[in-house]
């Protein structure tokens, strides 16, 4: 459904997608995870048709991005970061607008049916320009579900939503595709897991990592991060934690609490809670901390490949390149 | 073709939405309907005198002429400037519309729009002829009115050319009034000769509209605001282009 071959977009100088490579199949959820300026957006803005790639073959349903570009958008749903809106206009004048540029039979019935979907029936009359970002963000996934598009383009569609409406956008995007093609892209890990079939990881434009959630998951459980909290004395805490065995690293957090992480496989906390009790410490809390997206990256694009090597991935490739490369430095 | 209805009619509603309309009609009347009634005072007083024969000139002329220049830039700047500030030309140019088909739709909606307003204007020429006898010239009502809707179609299109090139709209403005002003007062030295010379003679956007004024209707003037039309156009077209581009 979506096939992307070396695509690279330049701004001037800067290289915002650096010869990307995937695919999506049909009925697949696809995400796009990675942290802000790594090249998603511009990335998505290319395959919905939005600006052509410096180089590279995207084809979208089908059909070539800049050469059929008119075929793609007819074929895609696309919501775009800022949700661009006619804050002029009513809600169902909007989406009939929107629907009347692409040409559908009985707007007014399809209007009244993606409302439906999204759940804003009764501010269908209501000025844009009155309602919340929650439902504008409805509002703009309404007009990207509006044609029944093969392939949904979806840039950060839960931002700006309250809980509860994560959930309901969530499910809305895992029920849609059971039928179409989404390529999503968050820099929530929580969510990729939730939503995605598969998520690939991009930082500065390149592939770091591709996987299923579990998977991707998997590769850092093996170690496991917590956080550990006492009440008042907390001096050599540090020292009488990193003394546990299986214990790899611990440090003060800011806040006075301590973080560890444990050995691979290993559930140190039982030993770590029993040493510190026993060093005559008030045990507070001890709470494992999950691994952000920020430490998956930390260790995605590390030098040395740090995390446990389960699977042949391109993670493993890049750091082996990156080593490549130093010593390429080194021997100049 | 059906986008480019679309378009237009979302854009020529939005005129009527808010009180820009209302605003510029206003401007309309206020001076073009003084002006008639002063002219009409005069001609009384002296029709002890002589009998006064009125023309559709007194409409048609610089008055007319002075609004158009002032108030096109002023409802063509917000038509494609507008949606590159709110982000919602990313919306546009990833729908399944021809970039040139945008570029149309913001044309005709801005024509429209000043042609609803011409047609208003049309009241006048209608009282003058009823309090005269046999009536005013029909020959410079046709061909004054069609002037002032080929000089609007031109002036409509070299808006919406430059709005298309800035994300600004008072930027948008200020360019347009620039550009017009300067067909408007364009000349050269007199020493210059040769085809930059020809060129420049036939420029100026008031000269070509001086002989529908006076009741002429020659075809080298309908060609050169229906290029000027098609060259705004096209600016329009290209600066979206280009935006996709970078």
């Amino acid at each position: 459904m979506i096939r992307v071959e070396a695509l690279t977009k330049d701004y001037g100088a800067r290289r915002a997608v650096d010869s990307l490579t995937f695919h999506a199949e049909p009925r697949e959820i696809l995400g796009f995870l990675g942290p802000n300026g790594a090249g998603k957006t511009t990335t998505m803005r290319i395959l919905a048709g939005y600006m052509p790639p410096s180089s590279g073959k995207a084809q979208v349903a089908g059909f070539d991005v800049v050469e059929q570009s008119l075929e793609v958008r007819r074929r895609v749903g696309y919501l775009p970061e800022t949700v661009p809106l006619y804050t002029d206009m009513t809600v169902f004048d909007y989406l009939k607008y929107m629907g009347d540029l692409r040409h559908l039979p009985n707007v007014e019935d399809r209007v009244d049916d993606v409302l439906e979907i999204v759940n804003l029936g009764d501010r269908a009359n209501g000025y844009i320009a009155n309602l919340s970002k929650g439902m504008r963000q409805r509002v703009g996934l309404a007009q990207a579900l509006l044609h029944q598009p093969e392939v949904l383009i979806l840039d950060e569609p839960t931002i700006g939503l309250d809980p509860a409406q994560i959930i309901e956008v969530r499910n809305l995007i895992r029920e849609i595709g059971k039928e179409r093609t989404v390529l999503l892209s968050t820099h929530i890990l929580s969510e990729a897991q939730q939503i995605c079939d598969r998520v690939l990881i991009i930082n500065k434009g390149r592939i770091v990592a591709e996987d299923t959630p579990s998977r991707l998951q998997s590769r850092l459980a093996g170690s496991q991060k917590v956080s550990l909290r006492v009440a008042g004395e907390s001096d050599g805490l540090d020292a009488v934690v990193a003394g546990v065995s299986g214990v790899l690293r611990a440090g003060f957090n800011s806040d006075g609490s301590l973080e560890f992480e444990a050995q691979p496989g290993q559930d140190v906390r039982p030993d770590v809670a029993r040493a510190v009790i026993h060093g005559g410490y008030n045990l507070l809390e001890l709470r494992p901390v999950g691994f952000s997206l920020e430490d998956i990256f930390m260790e995605l694009t590390r030098e040395e490949p740090a995390l446990p090597q389960t699977t042949e991935d391109a993670s493993e490739g890049e750091a082996a390149e990156e080593e490549v490369d130093q010593s390429d430095d080194e021997a100049k | 073709m059906r986008n480019i209805w679309t378009i237009a009619r979302r854009e020529y509603k939005l005129y009527f939405n808010g009180p820009i309309a209302y605003a510029v009609a206003f401007l309309y009347f206020l001076i073009v309907g003084w002006f008639v009634y002063a002219e009409l005072r005069d001609a009384l007083e002296m029709a002890t005198f002589q009998p006064y024969t009125p023309s559709v000139q007194l409409v048609t002329g610089s008055i007319m002429v002075f609004l158009l220049i002032f108030t096109i830039p002023a409802i063509t700047m917000r038509l494609v400037a507008e949606e590159s500030r709110t982000g919602t030309m990313e919306l546009l140019l990833t729908a399944p519309v021809r970039d040139w088909e945008l570029i149309i739709g913001k044309w005709l909606s801005g024509f429209l729009f000043m042609l609803t307003l011409l047609a208003v204007t049309l009241i006048y020429p209608f009282i003058l002829n009823r309090i005269s006898s046999p009536g005013i010239d029909q020959g410079p009502m046709i061909s004054g009115y069609l002037g002032l809707m080929l000089m609007l179609s031109s002036l409509v299109a070299v808006g919406v050319g430059i709005s298309a090139l800035f994300n600004n709209q008072i930027a948008a403005f200020f360019v347009t009034l620039a550009v017009v002003l300067f067909l408007w007062f364009f000349r050269l030295p007199t020493s210059t000769t040769g085809v930059v010379k020809d060129i420049a003679a036939n420029i100026n956007f008031i000269d070509h509209y001086v002989t529908f004024y006076r009741g002429v209707i020659d075809i080298k003037d309908i060609a050169y605001y229906l290029s000027m039309t098609a060259l705004g156009l096209f600016l329009g077209v290209v600066a979206v282009e280009v935006r996709r581009w970078r």
